[in-house]
């Protein structure tokens, strides 16, 4: 998976959660999470849809990590290797 | 021969609007399976029908708006059905039996039967031709009068307006979800070239979605938009209802208010612990944690779980956890999550995030809002401390937990940083008094320290 293959994958996991999100107002480095008004519930469909369409597997402790659509990225693409 | 009438789907609403029927005369219906949509002030819910048997006859058109308890269709029962369709064709001028009011509903069943009951139905001006067959008449262009009776004593059965019609009035209706609809006219997929996965091969959202060329869509507002509500109808009319039910809530409701802190290191221990060993789609959220607490501490402390009903207490017929769920562009429902006590956790989580989904998607159905018998707000993840709540008539209490943070704590006499969150009462002061909120409170500080057991 290259880092531009991450990306798609991390806002397409954040479209499925949250129909309808202004992506491009989003930017790289903002938390994503925030800006959306995403709650634990959502929080964790993210994660789910995340996981299952990159089928990296994401650990618990992992999940406090990826709040920005720059770093979920980066982390992709070092896990699946 | 059983009415299926308009449901009350909530303490707040008098009246709903038909907006589609799911089912067709003749057809077999069972206990539970949605059979309409309808609109309330607050939501666009799936209904359910609580008996088993054939649709005889539907007697109100889509886009009416009627009262609670008014009957919306005949259903028959499997004995007389057969017998029934062993005669000719429906006619208009049979007049159906006075529809029995709803406490024919199974009382053991988790669909509205709990809901107050309704009014008996209002005499209906059916008797003379039924509103659906002069409605596919209107449709069709024809004019009834002239229209040529073919049943006993010359009345006009649906064979004759449909042969009338150039034997086309009405297509076959195709079986379908109101969501698969909404996604077909979108993704512009033909319904009826498609096999239907879904109860009886109807046809689901799904199905859709995998037919629709370039694939799967999520809805998306444009889905809202291209109702015949607009979005801001939608917000203005919930509002209106909050404001309702609120108002009414304060006014007729003397509350009283309580609060206490609760350590959460062992439950949060465990919940990190569980994670940490299950893969993705079976972790917890700490929410799973407070609400089952919440749900058996009100099965220890039942004079707060039921209704206020005519100046007296009403226990509930299980522990109906009401799920405050706020909604993307604003407003709440407060659907519930049906005999949360006797859930694992495992469960508890699938039915929360079912049901949020389902409220943020506009897809609950009408058992899911009926007459929750105790309801939880949890504002933790906007992240207050606090939250006293105001409680949703008839219930008789509201719990609230605020966000799970780390607090300076004595612990064992010494001073320590332990997770704590803050749970309140709202009860209502008619049906109970402070010490029987204390030991509910007492009870749910218990039960969180012992999340292995919950």
């Amino acid at each position: 998976m290259n880092r531009t293959e991450a990306l798609e994958l991390v806002k397409d996991s954040i479209s499925r959660v949250v129909p309808g999100a202004d992506l491009d107002a989003l930017g790289p480095d903002d938390s994503f999470r925030d800006a959306l008004e995403m709650d634990s519930l959502d929080f964790l469909g993210f994660i789910e849809a995340l996981s299952d369409r990159s089928g990296v597997r994401i650990e618990d402790e992992d999940t406090q990590r990826l709040t920005t659509l720059s770093g979920t990225a980066d982390f992709l693409v070092a896990r699946a290797g | 021969m059983g009415a299926f009438t308009m449901p009350s789907l909530g303490a707040d609403m008098d009246e709903g609007t038909l907006q589609e029927w799911l089912v067709r005369p003749g057809e077999q219906v069972r206990k539970g399976e949605a059979v309409a949509v309808v609109e309330t002030a607050k939501s666009t819910l799936e209904v359910e029908c609580f008996e088993t048997g054939t649709v005889e006859e539907l007697l109100v058109e889509p886009g009416t708006t009627v009262p609670v308890g008014t009957a919306l269709a005949l259903i028959a029962p499997f004995a007389r059905a057969r017998e029934a369709r062993g005669e000719p064709d429906e006619t208009v001028e049979k007049t159906p039996p006075r529809p029995k009011p709803r406490r024919t509903a199974p009382s053991s069943g988790t669909e509205a039967a709990r809901a107050p009951t309704p009014t008996p139905a209002r005499a209906h001006g059916h008797s003379e031709a039924g509103p659906l067959l002069r409605h596919l008449a209107e449709r069709s262009g024809l004019d009834w009068a002239a229209l040529h009776g073919s049943g006993p004593g010359g009345r006009v059965t649906r064979g004759d307006v449909e042969r009338a019609a150039g034997g086309a009035a009405r297509p076959p209706r195709i079986r379908a979800t109101p969501l698969a609809r909404r996604l077909a006219a979108e993704l512009h997929v033909d319904l009826g070239s498609l096999t239907g996965t879904g109860t009886d091969g109807a046809v689901r959202a799904a199905d859709v979605r995998s037919a629709a060329p370039g694939g799967a869509t999520t809805p998306t507002p444009a889905h809202r938009a291209a109702r015949p509500r607009t979005a801001e109808d939608r917000a203005f009319a919930m509002r209106q209802a909050i404001a309702a039910l609120m108002t009414r809530a304060n006014r007729d409701i003397p509350h009283y208010y309580l609060s206490t802190n609760v350590d959460m290191a062992a439950a949060m221990d465990w919940l990190h612990e569980h994670n940490r060993r299950s893969p993705v789609g079976e972790r917890l959220l700490p929410a799973a944690l407070l609400l089952k607490a919440a749900a058996c501490a009100a099965r220890e402390v039942p004079e707060l779980n039921g209704f206020w009903v005519d100046g007296g207490f009403v226990p509930g017929d299980g522990v109906h956890l009401g799920v405050a769920v706020s909604l993307r562009g604003g407003g709440l429902v407060a659907p519930a999550l049906h005999d949360a006590d006797t859930l694992d956790l495992r469960q508890l989580m699938a039915g929360l995030k079912d049901l949020v989904v389902r409220a943020r998607t506009g897809r609950l159905r009408g058992s899911d809002v009926s007459a929750p018998t105790i309801t939880v707000t949890n504002l933790g993840d906007q992240g207050v401390e606090t939250v006293y709540g105001v409680i949703y008539p008839p219930q008789v209490a509201l719990v609230g937990f605020g966000r799970i943070v780390d607090r300076p704590s004595a612990v064992d006499g010494l001073l320590g940083v332990r997770p704590v969150v803050t749970a309140t009462l709202s009860a209502d002061h008619r049906a109970t008094d402070g010490a029987v909120g204390a030991r509910y409170l007492t009870a749910v500080d218990r039960l969180l320290q012992n999340p292995e057991q919950l």
